[in-house]
């Protein structure tokens, strides 16, 4: 429990804190006279593969950035495999909801398939496709599936690790044919960001629907039995 | 600039309102939340800083900032829940 002093002081001290913050936000849109980096970014843009200027700032300009994500991704998956089982799963769902697991799983995969592809060239990417995926599996996790649809464990350790794995392969690819770690060449940079995403979409689905569940997937899964 | 002003300024509001959730409140749920909305506040800042009116697109770069936060975040809450509820077990 705060103290009375504190409690008291506490007010003021945000307070002022947060004038310091909306001074600085004041100066950061009113001060600036130097170049800002939207003007480089959006003019390498026909350079970068894609179309779409988040995309390339993500998958070309800072793709470094992007594989360490998936990475810390992985090891958050990594720490709460760590912890052991997950918890027991949800009562299988009842009629009403059981059909509409039925109606929007494949709704959400083809989604997200559709956000995957459309990320070259407007909003959508490998983040938000693979948000999609991931809400597949919680809604399966929630109707009573202890696995939200994922695969064994062997193959889902593949999956999970699919991000980094093909990031890191492009990656050294590149460098072996003499162009540098993640420096596309022109031609096929559009290839390589789309190899990439679609693992990245797959594990980012695979991961954070595994994260949901809080644990190992049990390894024996009633998988005969029909939801 | 008016619609910058209000967009960053509430992102600063939730920020500073989360923050002294996190200092000054009991309970570990409490807290894990009250990250998630400062969290959320730096996105909106970030967002605004990256609005450049209507007439040509926005900054990318602090977009692609943002998106790599959310997921970021996402993962780090989930862990974070994860021990959580580990702890809770242990102590029942």
């Amino acid at each position: 429990m705060p103290r009375p002093g504190l409690s008291l002081l506490m007010p003021l001290v945000l307070m002022a804190f947060a004038a310091v913050l909306g001074w600085a936000f004041w100066l950061a849109l009113t001060g600036q006279d130097g170049e800002r980096l939207a003007g480089i970014a959006l003019a390498q843009v026909p350079l970068s593969g894609v179309s779409n200027p988040v995309t390339a700032v993500l998958l070309n300009y800072r793709a470094y950035d992007t594989l360490l994500e998936l990475g810390v991704l992985l090891s958050a998956l990594l720490g709460i495999w760590s912890l052991g089982p997950a918890p027991p799963g949800f009562a299988p769902a009842a009629l009403v909801f059981r059909g509409l697991v039925v109606l929007v799983v494949p709704a959400l995969i083809l989604v997200g398939g559709y956000m995957l592809w459309v990320g070259a060239h407007a909003p959508g990417g490998a983040f938000q496709g693979g948000a999609l995926l991931a809400a597949a599996g919680v809604m399966l996790a929630l109707s009573g599936r202890e696995r939200a649809g994922l695969p064994a464990e062997a193959g889902l350790r593949v999956v999970v690790s699919l991000g980094v794995v093909v990031f890191v392969l492009v990656g050294l690819g590149l460098m072996l044919v003499g162009s540098g770690f993640l420096h596309y060449p022109l031609g096929i940079a559009k290839w390589l960001i789309l190899a990439i995403e679609t693992a990245a979409t797959l594990a980012i689905g695979a991961t954070l629907a595994a994260a949901y569940l809080g644990g190992l997937p049990r390894s024996r899964p009633r998988a005969t039995r029909r939801s | 600039m008016t619609t910058q002003l209000i967009y960053g300024g509430a992102g600063i509001l939730l920020f500073v309102i989360g923050l002294g959730s996190v200092l000054t409140r009991p309970g570990l749920w409490r807290r894990l939340i009250a990250i998630n909305v400062m969290g959320s506040g730096v996105f909106q800042i970030l967002v605004a800083v990256a609005y450049r009116g209507t007439a040509v697109p926005p900054d990318p770069v602090p977009h692609a900032l943002v998106l790599t936060g959310i997921v970021v975040a996402v993962s780090a809450t989930a862990l974070a829940l994860a021990f959580g509820q580990r702890l809770e077990d242990e102590d029942d």
